[in-house]
């Protein structure tokens, strides 16, 4: 008997060890139910955006996009639906580039002027100046989506990943991962899926 | 005694039972096997590179046929993919007769396969094999690649019928190497 107990032990053991070497954390950064870091970053029109601006926010989507990673581009209009479907109802996008424009130029501050304008940004689309802010949130492609709720501890992470599951055709789309998040964190009700996994372009 | 034979046995075969959830895919896969070349058909007609979606495209990544499989996730858009590239080729290159592939998984968008892919291709002189994987529903496939990938690329899983790693992350020449003697074992 003492033998069953301990052949049975093993197996179970090993076969926890299998599985769990499968279950590390994704990313580095924030976690759903972290709190959020607030930043000063350069917005495109000259000033300088915190999330403690907005008092009236009940969240944001805080977005780090680009302007020149593909991914990024096919979900420009996406973003700018987000922002015009929540920003009435409290939580405003964010959006932040947090490549370093010296290895880019078209990632420059003076380039994403002329992308915001060209697409009609509706929403802040600041500058990560010195990439202080992405590692702290463990953001490592673009688009990456946090979305935060405000609450007296501060700007919780409620969720993290993509907009929805198709970047190539939004008509296809079958499940709007942000959206639903959203409407979820707004009706005080549990977020189905927290966090989300797509391609996108490394931040460099 | 006996009872502690059957016992052995039993744990046995747990753990056979526990150790290959992957095996029985595998198997699963090789019957799947005519359909990606089905997808192959009816999708990658107009480029010069098999193009899959993940369904068609799991089994190139369970194979069991004594060769190590390098297979690099990269796209023409990504520098530090392109950047890595040469190295590949390389090991290709040299490390055939090591029973060693490349495999290069294009996640180039659709409208880059003509305009961008293959030219980029042609002009490098690439000749290790290229494919294409085309399958928008990133979420579900990315964790079937490896259950810590958070879809950053370059990546790269290098695995043969006895070991598998996963590596979100870019290679050198000589880490490449470093890598895939560890695989010789």
């Amino acid at each position: 008997m003492r033998a069953l107990k301990f052949f049975g032990l093993l197996a179970l053991v090993l076969c926890l060890g299998a599985f769990s070497s499968k279950m590390a954390p994704v990313d580095d950064g924030y976690g759903i139910g972290d709190v959020a870091t607030d930043f000063s970053l350069k917005n495109i029109d000259g000033s300088m955006v915190s999330l403690s601006d907005f008092t009236d926010a009940k969240g944001f989507l805080v977005i780090f996009t680009c302007n020149t990673c593909p991914y990024a581009m096919a979900y420009e209009d996406r973003v700018i639906a987000l922002d015009a479907k929540y920003k009435p109802l409290g939580v405003p996008v964010i959006a932040i580039n947090s490549n370093d424009p010296a290895l880019n130029a078209a990632n420059s501050y003076e380039k994403m002027k002329v992308r915001a304008a060209e697409k009609g940004f509706t929403f802040p689309y600041l500058l990560d100046e010195g990439q202080k802010i992405y590692p702290q949130y463990g953001a490592k492609r673009t688009p990456h989506v946090f979305l935060l709720e405000k609450t007296a501890q501060g700007n919780v992470v409620k969720y993290i990943g993509a907009i929805d599951d198709n970047y190539q055709d939004a008509s296809q789309v079958k499940e709007k991962f942000v959206e639903n998040a959203v409407d979820a964190m707004l009706a005080g009700q549990e977020i189905a899926v927290k966090t989300t996994r797509a391609i996108g372009c490394g931040i460099k | 005694m006996k009872n502690l034979l059957v016992l052995a046995t039993l744990v046995l075969f747990l753990l056979f039972a526990c150790g290959n959830v992957r095996e029985e895919k595998k198997e699963g896969s090789l019957s799947g096997q005519p359909q990606y070349a089905e997808a192959q058909l009816d999708k990658g007609s107009q480029v010069k590179f098999p193009v899959y979606d993940f369904e068609s495209f799991e089994p190139l990544l369970h194979k069991t046929d004594g060769k190590t499989y390098v297979i690099n996730f990269w796209a023409t858009w990504c520098k530090p993919c392109i950047e890595e590239l040469p190295h590949f080729e390389k090991v290709n290159a040299e490390q055939k007769g090591n029973n060693v592939e490349v495999l290069l998984v294009s996640l180039d968008m659709p409208n880059m396969w003509k305009s961008r892919l293959e030219p980029f291709v042609e002009k490098k002189g690439i000749q290790s094999k290229v494919v294409i994987l085309d399958d928008p529903k990133q979420h579900e496939w990315i964790p079937k690649v490896d259950m810590d990938w958070g879809g950053g690329i370059p990546a790269t899983l290098i695995y043969n019928k006895d070991k598998r790693s996963f590596y979100e992350r870019g290679f050198t020449y000589e880490e490449l190497n470093v890598t895939l003697n560890e695989f010789k074992k």
